[in-house]
């Protein structure tokens, strides 16, 4: 009986322990579809899985150059959809992504990629001038712009609700989401960039994604 | 004699009560004033100025200048109401965006929410009323 009792304390006492190493070691999913894919490799069978990831783009950004995701690939990235004369959500999420840019301020391992959905009025220029009035002063930070099928397809593939629509302040409704991206283009964190504590959480995922990297 | 200091007594603290609930009055009015315009703030104007009023680098202008406010008192209600496309300068700092007018708000609304701009973020300015408001649209160019 005495036993017993022992046995299931120190069981206890291993789940805690075995708990709290979960908690520290935790790693961030890979959001999005996932296919399997079958291919033969030595005469086996073997199933794989394919991630969803961010498909190439090329995009022009506020000193009117051309850049893709090969910019990208050195580390980790968060992303957003907005628009420069945006009246309701984009300034809300981009004062809260200015604070994430402010702590990681040449870290070169964390970078910026803020999408205009405005293709009619956001040209390189305004978006130069909008970045300099937000406070960014380095290169970290970009901010792009394109023909609206390669923008609004782009963000579908990084999950952001994006619509052209007269009806809504501005012209354009879309989401505030920020996507935490990893150097092979999967999505590992989406946050409301309108809600402080998803903010918060992104600072934290942020911190976690980057240890995969030391 | 006793009764006498008693009967001025209860005179005198009737006048002071009198006197405060008249002042109170208006810091009540005040009061609910800023708390309706509290909820119109984070509707029509926190996105760009700021849970703090604090504005967003040279995006948009800080709302903590209370000289420019006191200064443009007047001017306030048809700013709210008709939004301003010519740059400002505020706290030494020039700022040209644009900001757009919100035509759905009524002069009592608009009253509210410059109660509550006007008594928050370090500024004292008392109460808007709805008649100071509407005097002051009615002259807006």
């Amino acid at each position: 009986m005495r036993n017993l009792l022992f046995s299931l304390i120190g069981s206890c006492a291993l789940a805690v322990s075995f708990g709290c190493n979960n908690q520290t070691s935790k790693t961030l999913p890979i959001l999005g579809s996932r296919d399997p894919v079958t291919k033969v490799v030595d005469g086996k069978t073997v199933t794989d899985t394919l991630y969803h990831s961010i498909p190439d783009f090329r995009l022009l950004n506020q000193d009117s150059v051309f850049i893709d995701n090969q910019q990208f690939e050195n580390g980790v990235y968060i992303a957003n959809f907005f628009f420069t004369h945006c009246p309701s959500i984009c300034p809300t999420m981009q004062r809260n992504l200015l604070k994430v840019y402010e702590k990681y301020k040449g870290d070169e391992r964390v970078k910026f990629l803020s999408h205009s959905i405005d293709f009619r009025h956001d040209s390189p220029s305004v978006l130069k001038s909008y970045a300099e009035k937000l406070g960014v002063t380095n290169d970290q930070w970009q901010f792009v712009t394109g023909a609206k099928a390669a923008v609004y397809n782009l963000a579908d593939s990084y999950m952001v609700y994006t619509k052209e629509d007269s009806n809504v302040p501005g012209g354009y409704d879309h989401s505030g989401y920020l996507l935490l991206v990893d150097s092979n283009r999967h999505i590992r964190g989406a946050y409301d960039g309108t809600n402080d504590e998803q903010v918060q959480l992104l600072l934290d995922e942020l911190a976690i994604l980057l240890k995969e990297y030391e | 004699m006793r009764n006498a200091s008693l009967y001025w007594g209860t005179t005198l603290l009737s006048i002071y009560i009198l006197f405060h609930a008249c002042q109170s009055e208006e810091t009540i009015r005040t009061a609910q004033y800023a708390v309706n315009g509290q909820k119109l703030y984070k509707t029509y104007c926190m996105n760009c100025h700021g849970a703090k009023g604090e504005g967003l680098g040279d995006l948009y202008p800080p709302l903590t200048d209370s000289t420019f406010l006191i200064g443009q008192r007047e001017q306030l209600p048809c700013i709210v109401k008709n939004g301003i496309s010519s740059p400002i300068e505020i706290q030494g700092k020039t700022f040209d965006t644009e900001m757009p007018p919100n035509p759905q708000l009524t002069p009592v609304e608009i009253a509210y929410v410059l109660t509550y701009i006007g008594n928050s973020f370090g500024n004292e300015m008392g109460l808007f009323t709805l008649e100071e408001v509407q005097e002051a649209l009615a002259a807006c160019n």
